[in-house]
């Protein structure tokens, strides 16, 4: 079994991002990135269900601009096989990774594609699910846990209810939750293993797909601030507060 | 123009959500008609069509529509879009799921989770975890758009009188198969509109000491959330998460208590009408938000917040 893992560079997960003055978009010169975080547990579910003797080959593909190779390199890192770098610049939207994903896995045949649920800068959540639509595979959104089984995958999906738990024919994509497993850190002499590791690189304008963007994005701006609250001296104070000043209980 | 709004239930009624993003799609445009899917779905769709603002309800019922399955129900929506300008559904587990399945087959990019209708092409959207607003407008002849439930006001319940038309079911996605729902009950009320929220995080240190936090939001008729970090350290469950990746709530009033406040967390919280803060940490960054922060140790402030409460003679419902 093949698994074709799409990992997207974002701007790490600690940053406290900045607005651009010009509302064009949010700062991103000299900040750090990293791989968006659920990419990274759908990186380490593929390699756990290989080093499980399930799956014969992982690969890791990303879709972007020349230095989201980083995040493909990373993934190489911690146990994937090989790498994909299709090249674009430019604002990406989920419908055409996804129209380039599917040419990839007409191109590689994987047999399950896996990814994070929700890049967490553009908080889109669609590529997945646009790209099983375009292919016609099951899809399991949200995956925190996943039974490889033959040619199928037993798949629990956190659902704003609690769980589900959902069957899927192979080929199949599954979008991973961050609870699905701890992903691990890449050892100092995996890294110098990794860059032996081959990454193809593709150029998107030569996969036929018209990638560009259907949106306009006319403003990013700051969302209101909250005014500034005040601190209580204690416990005492502060139920007085709530009840006589702000009337909440 | 028309807008086709996608029901959520449970096959027996309507879940409360629906009413926010009926109230949503009528901000695009008054002709708005729900679709609603399901098998034995009649007594929702009877709901939906009291709707006032909804002018015509299409019901489509079949076994295999029972369990909601995205790869089930986009296709027939992606058949009946034919007729409308938009496509508007929630933006939780629900509509997330199914609205890009949809929006791929109508090649079409979806704008998700948006939080204002600035017009019928152009809205408002949260990125970043809420730390940017984006002013998104969609070029695409059909637009799928979904909402943020607590973005917008729930719609009345009662007095419309909608025709319901039965539209035929579609084939059955066979490589898909329902398992299992396990569905956390509870007396309490829901997360996602409850009027008082109190959560735990990290600093509650066990899950035994969640009683703490279980025994406030009963004194309050509150829901219970939690910080990821919470829900990851196994001291309560996913449901009830609060943040970017969990459920994003609105209450009128929202109790951090040992919960630090990591960007991701504030994104589910910071539009709370009032928002309090027990931490012991008085640089914690939940701080920056809270109209009311204590800065103490939870496990003397908890008990003492308790005895407070039961000082007051009424409490509100």
């Amino acid at each position: 079994m093949k698994i074709l893992v799409a990992v997207k560079r974002v701007i790490d997960y600690n940053v406290q991002i900045r607005v651009k003055e010009d509302g064009t978009g949010v700062v991103t010169d000299n900040v750090k990135m990293s791989t968006n975080p659920p990419d990274d547990n759908a990186i380490e579910e593929a390699v756990k269900i290989k080093e499980a003797g399930k799956a014969t080959e992982v690969v890791a593909i990303t879709v972007g601009e020349e230095k989201a190779q980083e995040t493909v390199r990373k993934a190489l890192a911690v146990g994937a096989d090989r790498g994909i770098h299709v090249k674009a610049d430019g604002i990406l939207e989920p419908l055409a990774v996804s129209k380039i994903l599917q040419k990839i896995v007409d191109k590689e045949k994987p047999d399950l594609v896996f990814m994070g649920k929700q890049a967490i800068d553009d908080d889109c959540n669609q590529t997945g699910q646009m790209l099983s639509a375009l292919l016609n595979w099951p899809q399991a959104t949200f995956a925190s846990k996943i039974d490889v089984k033959d040619n199928k995958l037993e798949v629990t999906r956190e659902i704003d209810e609690g769980l589900e738990t959902i069957e899927i024919n192979v080929p199949a994509i599954v979008t991973c939750d961050l609870r699905l497993n701890e992903p691990r850190y890449a050892s100092l002499p995996n890294i110098m293993k990794a860059k032996k590791k081959p990454i193809e690189e593709i150029a998107a304008s030569d996969l036929g797909v018209d990638v560009s963007p259907r949106l306009e994005q006319l403003k990013v701006e700051e969302p209101p601030k909250r005014k500034a609250g005040i601190k209580v001296a204690n416990v005492a104070e502060l139920v007085q507060k709530l009840k006589n000043e702000a009337k909440v209980i | 123009m028309s807008v086709l709004l996608i029901a959520e239930h449970n096959n027996k009624e309507l879940k409360p959500f629906t009413l926010n993003a009926a109230t949503a799609a009528s901000q695009i445009d008054s002709e708005v008609h729900a679709v609603i899917i399901g098998q034995n779905s009649a007594e929702a769709a009877k709901q939906l069509s009291e709707l006032p603002l909804v002018k015509k309800v299409l019901s489509v019922e079949a076994a295999h529509y029972e369990n909601f399955t995205a790869e089930n129900f986009a296709p027939v929506i992606v058949k009946l879009a034919e007729g409308y300008s938009h496509i508007v559904c929630s933006a939780n587990t629900f509509g997330k799921n199914l609205m890009p399945r949809i929006a791929a087959h109508l090649d079409t990019s979806q704008v998700s989770d948006i939080i204002k209708v600035i017009s019928s092409d152009t809205f408002l959207r949260p990125i970043y975890a809420g730390n940017a607003f984006a002013t998104i407008k969609s070029n695409d002849e059909k637009k799928c758009v979904t909402i943020r439930p607590t973005s917008f006001d729930p719609c009345e319940s009662s007095g419309g009188s909608a025709v319901i038309e039965k539209v035929e079911a579609g084939e059955e996605f066979s490589n898909t198969k329902f398992v299992k729902r396990e569905e956390i009950k509870s007396d309490r009320p829901e997360l996602g509109t409850a009027r008082i929220v109190v959560s735990g995080g990290r600093g509650m240190q066990s899950g035994d000491n969640f009683r703490l936090i279980t025994e406030i939001a009963d004194k309050l008729g509150a829901a219970i959330g939690a910080s990821r970090a919470a829900v990851d350290a196994g001291y309560i469950s996913n449901d009830h998460q609060v943040g970017q990746t969990g459920k994003v709530v609105v209450p009128d009033l929202y109790i951090a208590i040992g919960i630090s406040g990591a960007i991701q967390h504030l994104a589910g919280m910071k539009e709370s009408k009032v928002i309090v803060a027990i931490n012991k940490d008085g640089e914690a960054p939940i701080f920056s938000v809270a109209d009311y922060g204590l800065e103490a140790d939870l496990f003397e402030a908890i008990p003492q917040f308790m005895e407070e409460l039961n000082k007051l003679n009424t409490i509100q419902k």
